[in-house]
């Protein structure tokens, strides 16, 4: 029991999260409801639901970029805020949000500045992370001289300069094309296998969940609820035959349909109607 | 860049000035005082006559062109004296210019860290820009009985609140998201404003440098009429205006030199801007914001 406990990287109790709309049009927005999650060391977790289910505000609450209404949020047996402090998170967004007037090299030096590490230790650092993203030719290019795919490529390096004990991706190649998302697929998980980091990842995109994962997490609207987690058992090691595997398509096909179920649910009338009701 | 790029807008810039030229002879060839060329014989008395063209108020390009090789009772050419004029006024507007820079700098930063001070303090700035500089100029200039360097201050007065406003809107102009990313690095005000603000603000910061520029010269020549100072351009045109009905291409001589410095300290900021702005991303047709 206590090593599955100390195994536990994130572990979100009860969280719920209110929006309280300001002034008198916006509503109030109950973006997520009584969430249990526990994600252990090293697990690739997606998030998966429908547009406007919370998933964002998940990340968020677990990067504790914004508060919870209620619950308790645990990583790596902190408070969220306390894990904040000690950098034990690396985000990715949708875009990359790399800053124009730093290169590329100083654009993922930057959270080794932050925290004051010397000079040499970073660029030696950042250099290792560009490689590692297969980046070391564009060092010194500056962001905006990049293609998405490369900027993003970047933006995951900078993630992982700080070695992070937990990944948090929103989205990140959700502004690629078909085919960078794959090859950028297959790069996280060469990375994520290498690094060890535990990631939790939301999409939107049902192929990518199930290649990428150990855990789907399926979510439905209104208020956000997890509705069904997929165990995703496929071997650890995945490549580009991972994706013609007929089990690959089975996991595919249930995950669909556990979104379907929630979808359902989250354009019940009856449940709209209540929803209104209260409001 | 090449050298056809960077050719290209003074090349425009210079046939706009050809064409102001020739349209201002046009207009005295239409309407204005007649021609008299007695070493050529020639003669023209146009068909109109429109006041605002005759040679008092309009004089011919060459008549001006000739004031400014005139010699004053020291033997100098007005031009030189202009020349002259315009360096002193240029170290008064410099000064102007660069505690406008920090004064709205300054404020910008204070302002976006205390809320409560930029809905309080903002319109007040506002108010302080509609008192017109000729009210404020003697205040501060004769009230602080500093010479030249009152004169810079009235400089700072109509420098510090461009560079502010674009500074407040520089430093929140970068994505959200870079926020939340230094909120996730745990970083303090202090980082946030170092890293990110700061840095962000350049594109936005020269917008205003080249107002300011433009405006700290317009400060320091107001600044030197209440302050008696003679030495700058204030000064030259204070004088060329007492001549002004029997000499008037004097006070147009020394238009163009103001009009000289201001475009001077424009160029400053726009070279200033092309080697600052160079890691950040172009805009539009590789100009910069
Ligand atoms: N800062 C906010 N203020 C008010 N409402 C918000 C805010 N952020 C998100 N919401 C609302 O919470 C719900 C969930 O949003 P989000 O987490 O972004 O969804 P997802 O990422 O799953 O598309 C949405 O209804 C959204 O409008
Ligand atoms: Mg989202």
């Amino acid at each position: 029991m206590t090593d599955s406990q100390t195994d536990t990287v994130v572990q979100l109790s009860g969280v719920s999260k209110v929006f309280e709309g300001r002034g008198q049009k916006a509503a109030r927005v109950e973006a997520l409801s009584g969430i249990d999650l526990s994600v252990r060391r090293g697990e690739f977790i997606s998030l998966i639901g429908p547009s406007g289910c919370g998933k964002s505000t998940l990340l968020r609450i677990v990067g504790d970029l914004i508060g919870v209404s209620d619950g308790t949020v645990m990583v790596n047996g902190k408070l969220a805020r306390e894990a904040r402090l000690a950098r034990e998170y690396g985000m990715v967004f949708q875009a990359p949000v790399l800053f124009d007037w730093r290169t590329v090299q100083r654009n993922v030096e930057l959270p080794l500045e932050i925290i004051g590490r010397p000079k040499q230790e970073r660029e030696a650092r950042a250099r290792e992370m560009l490689a590692l993203v297969e980046l070391g030719d564009f060092a010194g290019h500056h962001p905006w001289q990049l293609s998405g795919g490369m900027q993003q490529r970047a933006a995951i390096a900078r993630a992982l300069a700080l070695d992070p004990a937990i990944l948090l991706m929103d989205e990140p190649f959700g502004a690629l094309d078909e085919m960078t998302r794959e090859r950028m697929n297959l790069e996280l998980l060469r990375i994520w296998e290498r690094t060890a980091t535990t990631v939790i990842f939301v999409t939107h995109s049902i192929p990518e969940a199930v290649f990428l994962s150990t855990r789907v997490v399926v979510m439905s609207a209104r208020p956000g609820r997890i509705t069904k987690i997929v165990p995703i058992d496929l071997p650890r090691h995945r490549d580009v035959e991972t994706r013609e595997m007929e089990h690959y398509f089975e996991l595919i096909t249930e995950v669909r349909e556990s979104l379907r179920g929630s979808e359902g649910e989250a354009v019940d009338p009856r449940r709209v109607a209540a929803e209104g009701l209260s409001a | 860049m090449s050298t056809r790029r960077r050719l290209r807008p003074a090349l425009g810039f210079l046939l706009i000035v050809a064409i102001l030229l020739v349209g201002w002879e046009a207009a005295k060839l239409l309407a204005g005082d007649p021609w008299r060329f007695p070493d050529y014989g020639f003669y023209w008395d146009p068909p109109l006559r429109w006041k605002p063209v005759n040679d008092l108020n309009l004089p011919h390009l060459w008549t001006i062109f000739g004031a400014f090789w005139e010699l004053d009772a020291k033997g100098e050419t007005y031009l030189s004296s202009l020349i002259g004029a315009a360096f002193f006024t240029a170290r008064e507007s410099a000064l102007g210019f660069a505690l406008g820079t920090g004064v709205g700098l300054g404020l910008a930063i204070v302002l976006i860290h205390v809320k409560v001070l930029e809905r309080g303090l903002v319109p007040l700035l506002v108010a302080s820009q509609t008192v017109p500089i000729i009210a404020i100029a003697p205040v501060v200039v004769v009230g602080l009985r500093a010479g030249w360097f009152g004169v810079a201050i009235v400089a700072t007065y109509l420098t510090f609140f461009p560079v502010t406003i674009a500074a407040i809107r520089g430093m929140r102009s970068a994505d959200p998201r870079a926020f939340e990313l230094m909120r996730s690095y745990a970083a303090g005000r202090r980082t946030v404003l170092r890293k990110l603000r700061l840095p962000a603000s350049p594109p936005y910061l020269f917008t205003a440098f080249k107002i300011a520029a433009t405006a700290s010269v317009v400060g320091a020549i107001v600044g030197e009429f209440p302050a008696g100072i003679r030495d700058g351009l204030g000064g030259a045109l204070l004088q060329a205006m007492q001549y002004y009905s029997f000499s008037p291409q004097d006070l147009w001589a020394a238009i163009a030199a103001c009009a000289a410095l201001g475009i001077v300290a424009f160029l400053l900021v726009v070279t200033a801007e092309r080697i600052a702005l160079r890691g950040y991303r172009p805009t539009e047709d590789g100009a910069r914001a």
